[in-house]
């Protein structure tokens, strides 16, 4: 017999019960659907404790090594302790350390923190500018490298966070944070595999730090990272790309400008195009995704009829609407 | 009998495999991909592998009921037996693809033909 701890309250699981079941039982609201391990509509996350293996079958990797598993099928040999998958209601604190031009409209904000912050290179963050205003940002920095954690911020017009960050926030501020979260991220394990970025605007600052964390963690296949703007004001990191680009022979940086203004040294076109016309067939590649959510959308279903496959095409778990 | 074929066919694994074929192929036909065409891939995708998972007769719980409910909206948005059948193209296409032999595709068939009217609201 097991216990599950959930929400402060431990339940009894008995043998061959599952851990929806016991929920279920005592009335606590779990969404479910298939119950048979398929739909994965009641996905939680293990905090403590060791899953059967099996109630992870057909979870994404990166939702895995997370601790990820399907309450439906997992009939647990061990006390767990559970947790629904957001983490909105959880705080951290940071100060920030500098607000840095990258462009005419992105600013780096770098934030660290007393208590080192664990996540991997490409996750997110909600930043809060008050109790009932928070966005959420993807993490640029690698830990190892930058030694604290940094956003890329677009200033929206009327975006209330942002122009918030861009005009208000200085250095030694403190913020509030909610946990680094999400599944797009680099995993080591397959270092020949290809991997393909494309990115937009600001969806850069998750691509920037999964391409530093891959070449970092020794990946050795080829490693193409398409970052798109209409205009060249658009595009940023530029030099810094160009330079890692000559650092590593197998990765490769090309900024892309769909408008008409197209400096030497600069592609013509969409990224999501020009990416595809360079590799068509994508049967075997990791696929990262971020930035405008038509293209991600677009470019998910795109790179899947390219070959893809689904669990090898990541993008940010959030859409990135004027903040 | 229906344990069998999904023993027979591979189980989880290969249900796995089956499905971004069968998805690359429904999305790829112009007949149906406008029911499939999910905002969110990966729901879509966990549904198709529900769907693959009953069809090779594998482990699930939807009733007559479940399949009614579960596709009344698209019911009315003008999904009929054409199809129906289009999706059952589909499937044979993607089990033929994956070298299963054609007594279980016919198994398949089967147990998919027998959907026909909870789906379609018949």
């Amino acid at each position: 017999m097991a216990s599950i701890t959930f929400e402060g309250n431990s339940y009894r699981c008995d043998e061959g019960q599952s851990v929806l079941d016991v929920l279920l039982a005592q009335g606590v609201a779990a969404p479910h659907s298939c119950r048979s391990g398929s739909c994965q509509s009641c996905m939680m996350r293990v905090e403590t404790g060791e899953l059967p293996a099996s109630s992870q079958a057909g979870i994404k990797e990166t939702l895995r090594v997370q601790g990820y598993f399907l309450p439906c099928i997992c009939r647990p040999g061990d006390d767990l302790t559970i947790a629904r998958p957001d983490t909105d209601t959880m705080r951290l604190e940071a100060t920030v350390s500098h607000v840095t031009a990258l462009s005419d409209h992105v600013v780096c904000v770098g934030l660290s923190s007393q208590t080192p912050i664990s996540y991997r290179p490409g996750q997110f963050i909600n930043i809060f500018k008050d109790d009932a205003t928070a966005r959420s940002y993807s993490l640029a920095s690698v830990p190892d490298m930058d030694g604290e954690l940094r956003l890329h911020v677009r200033r929206f017009a009327n975006g209330q966070v942002s122009t918030w960050i861009h005009d208000a926030l200085r250095p030694g501020d403190r913020v509030r944070l909610s946990p680094p979260a999400g599944d797009c991220f680099y995993l080591p394990g397959q270092p020949e595999q290809p991997l393909l970025l494309i990115g937009t605007g600001t969806g850069l600052a998750p691509l920037y730090g999964i391409v530093r964390d891959a070449l970092a963690q020794g990946h050795r296949g080829p490693i193409q990272l398409y970052h798109g703007s209409r205009e060249p004001a658009g595009l940023y990191l530029v030099e810094r790309l160009q330079d890692l680009a000559q650092r590593y022979a197998n990765f490769r940086y090309f900024p892309c400008l769909s408008g008409s203004e197209v400096p030497d040294g600069f592609l013509p076109g969409r990224a999501l195009d020009l990416a595809l016309s360079h590799a068509p067939e994508l049967s075997g590649w990791r696929i990262y995704l971020c930035g405008n959510p038509d293209m991600v959308k677009l470019a998910r279903k795109r790179a899947f009829l390219a070959g893809a496959s689904m669990r090898e095409i990541h993008s940010d778990a959030f859409t990135h609407q004027a903040a | 009998m229906s344990n069998n074929l999904f023993d027979q066919i591979g189980g989880e694994p290969a249900v796995n495999v089956a499905v971004d074929i069968f998805y690359r192929k429904v999305l790829s036909d112009d007949r149906i991909s406008h029911f499939f065409d999910d905002v969110d891939m990966e729901r879509q995708a966990a549904k198709q592998k529900a769907f693959l998972t009953m069809a090779l007769g594998g482990p699930n719980n939807y009733s007559g009921a479940d399949m009614r409910r579960g596709h009344a909206h698209l019911v009315a948005r003008g999904l009929n037996d054409s199809h129906f059948d289009a999706v059952m193209e589909n499937l044979a296409a993607t089990l033929q693809e994956l070298n299963v032999p054609p007594e279980l595709i016919a198994q398949a068939a089967a147990i998919c033909e027998g959907t026909r009217n909870d789906v379609l609201g018949k």
